[in-house]
């Protein structure tokens, strides 16, 4: 344990002097403070106003940009250790691959997760100057939200960087898992629905086991406890499994989804050549 | 017998890199070996320090297996790349991993360093990949040495080195342990003769020669 905290702790080093990390802190750092600049908080939109309707847009807005972010940076920095030896020779030390892989994983974490919920909070202290009462639940079901979104894509990076060594092909392969999941699948979808091909209950099942969407319905089902915006497919996610489980399981869900990425990465990496 | 090396088998897209190789090094072997490019000599290295997973035969080194006890191979071996890694750390993090990974004191390492002209502390929070090639490899001589393995491994250990800083660098070999076990891959023999007392050919995944001096 305690090598896996060593490598943690110098791959959180290591990555706040990347540039990368920069453009990511400023991104979502930025986008809270555009929300003030631009009197977003002050619109009004389905009711919402303030702080709500702060956290709701920045919601929106992380569903696109952190699975993209945590994909690409993840998977080139592992990679491109790879090919530049760097790999190579940290591993020339007697370092247990459990200790690395793990330790290199909570590391990455630590460095994807706390801009977002940095910025979260930021907007949350901007908010309460603003004056408005702190939405402690939506709050707190955002963070936990941002945290599983968080790892099922750190899990999906790590098995991406295990399987394939080339930088080039980890990037397509991520770029493809990103548009995949976030648009893809629901076009397919549509398609097979309009076209009565599939059995609705199957199509709702697939798209519940698409982590995007799952992060999507769990945002909306604390603003939104009906569903209503997303249409009639909301009678049979509230009929069949409820609001509160379907809360339960859009944490739940992408936090199981990629531990069992992790693994199988980790699975490979010791299986397979390291180099 | 330090390393023992049996019917080793590797390929890659079906093509054999190493091709039922034997070979045993003794405490105490300084070898060199050599060979064209393509001939196994890399492959055999990352083999012995478990980067790699062979295809068939067996590799021990110190009796344990690198893939199986990786942890307890790397205690007993030093590696030195061709090329030092553009690793983003600084020195300090850097010496801080490798104190804490391989129980080494910083001051054995600095002493190292300090032999070969390379002042660490002056550079300490200057990341790795920001120092000149020359200073790169004189670190990671001077971290390999400290680390007082009883098989050290060198991949063309002065390629980056000026005249100056590889005889510093072939004293350091020559105070060595004479138990010590060292293994170079090189294309100049003719500077490192004095130091080895055999020599290895290898060609096409194969041993091809294997004279003692």
């Amino acid at each position: 344990m305690k090598n896996l905290f060593l490598v943690a702790y110098l791959d959180i080093k290591e990555s706040i002097r990347s540039k990368w990390f920069y453009v990511y802190t400023i991104v979502f750092g930025g986008l809270m403070a555009l929300f003030f600049i631009t009197g977003i908080s002050d619109s009004v939109v389905m009711g919402f106003s303030g702080l709500s309707r702060m956290i709701l847009i920045f919601m929106q807005v992380t569903i696109i940009i952190l699975p993209i972010f945590i994909l690409i940076t993840t998977v080139k920095s592992i990679t491109s250790d790879r090919e530049s030896n760097i790999l190579e020779y940290m591993l020339s030390f007697p370092i247990s691959l459990k200790d690395y892989y793990w330790g290199k994983m909570l590391g990455r974490f630590v460095v994807v997760f706390m801009p977002v919920i940095f910025s979260l909070l930021l907007g949350v202290i901007f908010g309460l100057f603003h004056g408005g009462g702190l939405p402690w639940s939506m709050l707190l079901l955002y963070s936990a939200l941002i945290f599983s979104i968080s790892f099922v894509f750190l899990g999906i990076s790590f098995f991406i960087s295990t399987v394939v060594k080339s930088t080039d092909i980890a990037l397509g392969i991520s770029f493809m898992v990103w548009i995949l999941l976030l648009a893809f699948i629901d076009i397919v979808l549509i398609g097979l629905m309009l076209q009565g091909q599939l059995n609705d209950s199957v199509i709702v099942t697939v798209a519940m086991l698409n982590p995007i969407e799952v992060f999507r319905i769990g945002a909306i089902t604390l603003f939104d406890p009906e569903l209503t915006v997303i249409g009639p497919v909301a009678y049979y996610l509230l009929d069949t499994l409820g609001s509160k489980f379907l809360i339960v399981y859009s944490i739940i869900y992408p936090i199981i989804l990629g531990l069992i990425f992790a693994t199988l990465g980790f699975v490979l990496f010791k299986r397979k050549d390291l180099l | 017998m330090i390393v023992k090396v049996k019917e080793v088998r590797k390929s890659f897209l079906n093509e054999y890199v190493l091709d039922g190789v034997n070979l045993e090094l003794n405490s105490g072997d300084r070898v060199a070996i050599l060979g064209p490019n393509g001939a196994g000599k890399t492959t055999l290295i990352r083999a012995i320090l478990g980067f790699y997973h062979i295809d068939s035969g067996e590799i021990l080194v110190q009796g344990f297996n690198p893939i199986k006890s990786r942890v307890e191979v790397l205690k007993s071996v030093s590696f030195i790349p061709q090329m030092p890694p553009p690793i983003k750390l600084s020195l300090d993090e850097l010496l801080n991993y490798i104190q804490k990974s391989s129980d080494i004191s910083r001051e054995q390492i600095l002493q190292e360093a300090n032999k070969m002209d390379l002042d660490i502390n002056k550079n300490l929070k200057k990341q790795f990949l920001k120092l000149s090639g020359g200073m790169k490899q004189k670190l990671l001589i001077a971290i390999a040495i400290a680390k007082k393995s009883s098989l050290l491994i060198f991949d063309e250990p002065t390629a980056n080195l000026d005249p100056k800083a590889r005889e510093s660098f072939y004293k350091l070999l020559e105070e060595l342990d004479s138990s010590c076990t060292t293994l170079f891959i090189t294309h100049r023999i003719d500077e490192i003769k004095e130091l080895i007392n055999r020599k290895i050919y290898m060609e096409l995944g194969k041993v091809v020669e294997d004279e003692i001096l």
